[in-house]
C-alpha cells in the first residue's frame, strides 16, 4: 500500500501536527474566520517552500493586490519581490470587481485556469495557494455554475500535480461559507481567533486529514516578526529523563538543607509566599548561581520590568546585569494580560527552543490566572513543565499566594506538579515582620525539616536558626530577646536549685534538731511512766499485805498463808 | 486563433467625420471591444456570433472588435483580468465594462452598452 506522500510546510510546529506536511499534490482548504491568519500560513508555505525546499510556488490572490502582499510580508522579513525575481513565486492578483462585470449568457472559468495553468508552469511552480476563492462567490453570483467550476479546478489542481491551499471565510455553522470542504476532501485546517477574558488567542486544528494521524486538538499559534509559527503542545507524558545531578541554589545554607547539594538538575522548584516574603530574591540567587555556572537562564517576568528587577537585586549585592551583557540571561517581561494563557505558552516555548536556557524562572505564576481560570493555568504549567523537564531545564516557579489563605496550598493547585517546594513566611510578632523559609517537600532527597530565618542583607540570602523553644518558633529580634531570656532564666533556675539544696540542708538538720528532743521528751516520760508503774505495783502490795493482816486479826481463815488451798476447806 | 482587428485608433479627420456622421444617426459613439474567449468551444463560437450580430445589427462602421483567444495569449488573460469565458471587454466609450458568458442575452446587453438609447423606456 501506498503511503500518503507530505509537503512539509517548512513552518515551525505545522509540520508536527500534520504528522509531516499536507497532502502532497492535493488541495488543502484552511478556514477561519477574519483576520485569523490564513494568508499568512499560505503565503508562508509558499516562501517557506522556496526559501527552504527550493520548490515553486503560485500565489493566487483575491483580495490583496501583490504590492500589498510584499509590503506586508516585508515586515515579517520575507522578501517577495526578491522570490519574484529568482523565479520561485509567482503573484496573480484577480481582480473582481461585481460592479464592472455583467453576466450575459453563459460562460465557465477558464480564463482563472488559464492563469493559474500559465503562471504553475511558468515557474514550475510545486506549491499553489488561492486565496480566498470565496470572492467569486460574491463577484459572479451564480452559485450552480461556480460549484461545477470549483469542481473543475479542484481536479484541475489535482492533474498538475501541486499541493495547494485554498483559503476559505469561515461560515456560520459550517467551515466555511459556501461549503467549500466539500469539494477538499483530503486536508481541512481551521484557525480561529478566539477572545476570552479581554484576551485574544489564535488557534490552528487540523479538522480533518484523510489518510493520516494527526493532532486533534487545538494548538495554539504565533505569528510574530518571524511569521507563524505552532506549537505542538505535547500531550501530557511523564517519560521525561530523571536527572541525578544536583545543581546550587545560589544560598549554600539552603543547599544545605536540600541536602547538602541542591536541586535536581531538570527538576520543578516551587516557592510560595505572601507578598514581600523575598521570592524574587530566592530567584535572583539562583539565577546568579545558574550563570556563574555558565549556563544560560531565561528569567520570565510578569510583574516587573528588567531594570527594575536588577536594580532591586543589586541592592542584596546580585549583580545581574553582567550576566545580562555576556548573554546568559534573558530576561522576558511580559505583563500576563498582554496575552492568553496559551500565547504565552507559545512564546515561552518559543524563546526556550531559541535561547536554549538550561533554567528558567516564572515570576510569578499566580500572574497568568489573571488571563483564565485556575484549570486553565494548571493545565498550561502542567503541559510547561512537562516541556521543561523533558529538555531537562531546571524551573522554578514563584507563586504569590494571597496572605488570608492557608499557607500550605497554592492558589492554582500545582504543587503536585512540582518536585521541590519552598515556603516562605511572613512571621509576624512584637511589631517586626521576620521571614521564614520551610521545605515543604522536596522529592528525591533527604531535605531538612526546620524552619530557617531568612535575612537579605546587603551580600545576599542568608539563613539563620530560628528559635524553636517554649516560646514558639521566634525569629529577629524575638528570637534574641528570646534567647537572652533564657539565658536569664537558665541562671535564675540554677540559682533557684542552689537555694533549694541548701533548704533541704536546713531542713534535714531542723528535723534532726526535732527528732532529738522529741526523744529526750519521750525519754523523759518513759522514766516518769516507769516511776508511776512501780509506784501502782508497790500500793497493790501493801493494800494485799493490809487485808492479810487484817484477816490473820480476825481469825477468819487458818491458813492465811495460802488462799487457793484454803478454797477446799470451805466445804 | 486571435482574429486581428480591423484597424487602429483612427485619425483625426476621420474620427471628426464619423463623429459629425454619426451625429446624424442614432448612436453616434464608437465602439471598441475586445473578445476574450478560451478556445473554440461551443460558449466562444455563440459569443463570436452574437457580437459580430449586435455589431453589425447596431453599430456598422463605428465599432472595433477584437478576438482573443487566451489559451494563446495566457499572460494577456492576467494582465487583463480575465477569469470568465468567454468575456468581452468594452474599452470605448468609457467606462470600460466587462460582460461575461456567451452574450445571449441580447436586449440586456444593448441597454448595458448604451446601443438603445434608454433601456427603462424600451419595452420592446
Amino acid at each position: 500500500m501506498q503511503h500518503l506522500l507530505k509537503t512539509p510546510t517548512g513552518i515551525k510546529g505545522l509540520d508536527e501536527i500534520t504528522d509531516g506536511g499536507l497532502p502532497k499534490g492535493r488541495p488543502t482548504l484552511i478556514c477561519g474566520g477574519t483576520g485569523c491568519g490564513k494568508t499568512l500560513l499560505a503565503m508562508e508555505f509558499l516562501v517557506r517552500g522556496a526559501t527552504q525546499f527550493n520548490e515553486a510556488g503560485v500565489f493566487m490572490s483575491f483580495e490583496e493586490k501583490p504590492e500589498e502582499l510584499s509590503s506586508n510580508f516585508a515586515s515579517l522579513r520575507f522578501d517577495l519581490n526578491d522570490l519574484i525575481d529568482q523565479k520561485l513565486l509567482s503573484i496573480d492578483h484577480v481582480k473582481l470587481e461585481p460592479s464592472e462585470i455583467e453576466i450575459t449568457g453563459d460562460y465557465d472559468l477558464e480564463g482563472l485556469l488559464i492563469r493559474l495553468d500559465y503562471a504553475i508552469d511558468s515557474i514550475g511552480a510545486k506549491r499553489v495557494v488561492i486565496d480566498t476563492l470565496e470572492v467569486l462567490f460574491f463577484g459572479l453570483n451564480d452559485e450552480d455554475l461556480l460549484r461545477s467550476e470549483l469542481r473543475r479546478l479542484f481536479s484541475f489542481l489535482k492533474s498538475k500535480g501541486v499541493t495547494a491551499i485554498i483559503t476559505a471565510e469561515q461560515g456560520e455553522k459550517t467551515f466555511t461559507r459556501f461549503g467549500l470542504e466539500e469539494y477538499v476532501a483530503d486536508c481541512v485546517i481551521f484557525l480561529s481567533h478566539s477572545v476570552s477574558h479581554q484576551i485574544a488567542t489564535r488557534r490552528i486544528r487540523i479538522v480533518k486529514y484523510r489518510g493520516s494521524a494527526h493532532g486533534t486538538s487545538e494548538y495554539p499559534f504565533l505569528i510574530d516578526e518571524q511569521g507563524f509559527s505552532v506549537i505542538p503542545i505535547s500531550e501530557l507524558t511523564l517519560d521525561h529523563p530523571a536527572s541525578n545531578e544536583r545543581i546550587s541554589t545560589g544560598i549554600l545554607r539552603l543547599d544545605t538543607m536540600l541536602g547538602n547539594k541542591g536541586y535536581f538538575r531538570g527538576s520543578s522548584v516551587l516557592v510560595t509566599g505572601t507578598s514581600g516574603t523575598g521570592k524574587s530574591s530566592l530567584a535572583a540567587h539562583f539565577v546568579n548561581a545558574s550563570c556563574a555556572r555558565g549556563e544560560r537562564c531565561i528569567y520570565f517576568a510578569f510583574e516587573e520590568s528588567q531594570n527594575q528587577i536588577i536594580r532591586n537585586m543589586h541592592s542584596i549585592g546580585i549583580n545581574l546585569n553582567q550576566w545580562v551583557e555576556q548573554g546568559l540571561l534573558k530576561f522576558q517581561n511580559t505583563r500576563s494580560t498582554l496575552y492568553g494563557l496559551e500565547m504565552h505558552l507559545v512564546v515561552m516555548y518559543k524563546l526556550i527552543d531559541e535561547f536554549k536556557p538550561s533554567s528558567v524562572i516564572l515570576d510569578p505564576i499566580s500572574n497568568l490566572v489573571e488571563t483564565a481560570s485556575k484549570p486553565e493555568v494548571k493545565y498550561m504549567l502542567s503541559r510547561l513543565i512537562d516541556h521543561l523537564k523533558t529538555q531537562e531545564i531546571t524551573a522554578l516557579c514563584i507563586d504569590l499566594t494571597s496572605s488570608k489563605e492557608e499557607k500550605e496550598g497554592t492558589d492554582i493547585n500545582i504543587s503536585s506538579l512540582m518536585d521541590t517546594w519552598l515556603l516562605l513566611q511572613i512571621m509576624q510578632g512584637s511589631g517586626e515582620r521576620n521571614r521564614g523559609l520551610y521545605i515543604l517537600k522536596s522529592r528525591g532527597m533527604a531535605h531538612s525539616n526546620q524552619v530557617r530565618e531568612f535575612i537579605l542583607m546587603d551580600d545576599g540570602i542568608q539563613l539563620r536558626d530560628v528559635y524553636i523553644g517554649s516560646g514558639g518558633v521566634l525569629t529577629g529580634s524575638d528570637r534574641d530577646n528570646q534567647q537572652a531570656k533564657d539565658k536569664a532564666e537558665y541562671l535564675e533556675s540554677k540559682q533557684e536549685i542552689e537555694r533549694k539544696q541548701r533548704e533541704i540542708e536546713r531542713k534535714k538538720a531542723m528535723i534532726e534538731v526535732q527528732i532529738a528532743s522529741l526523744q529526750n521528751q519521750f525519754e523523759a516520760e518513759k522514766e516518769d511512766l516507769l516511776r508511776l508503774i512501780n509506784k501502782e505495783k508497790l500500793r497493790n502490795e501493801l493494800l494485799l499485805q493490809d487485808q492479810l493482816d487484817m484477816s490473820k486479826l480476825r481469825q477468819a481463815d487458818p491458813t492465811p498463808k495460802s488462799s487457793n488451798s484454803s478454797e477446799g476447806s470451805y466445804q | 486563433m486571435p482574429n486581428h482587428n480591423n484597424s487602429d485608433k483612427p485619425k483625426p479627420q476621420d474620427s471628426k467625420l464619423a463623429f459629425d456622421k454619426a451625429l446624424l444617426e442614432l448612436g453616434h459613439e464608437h465602439y471598441t471591444f475586445k473578445l476574450y474567449i478560451a478556445g473554440m468551444s461551443r460558449n466562444s463560437q455563440q459569443a463570436i456570433n452574437n457580437i459580430q450580430l449586435i455589431c453589425e445589427t447596431h453599430l456598422q462602421g463605428r465599432y472595433n472588435l477584437e478576438i482573443i483567444d487566451i489559451y494563446q495569449q495566457a499572460t494577456i488573460a492576467k494582465q487583463k483580468q480575465i477569469i470568465a469565458a468567454p468575456t468581452l471587454v468594452k474599452e470605448l466609450p468609457l467606462p470600460a465594462r466587462k460582460f461575461i458568458g456567451d452574450l445571449s442575452h441580447t436586449k440586456q446587453l444593448l441597454a448595458e452598452l448604451k446601443i438603445i438609447s434608454n433601456p427603462f423606456q424600451s419595452k420592446e
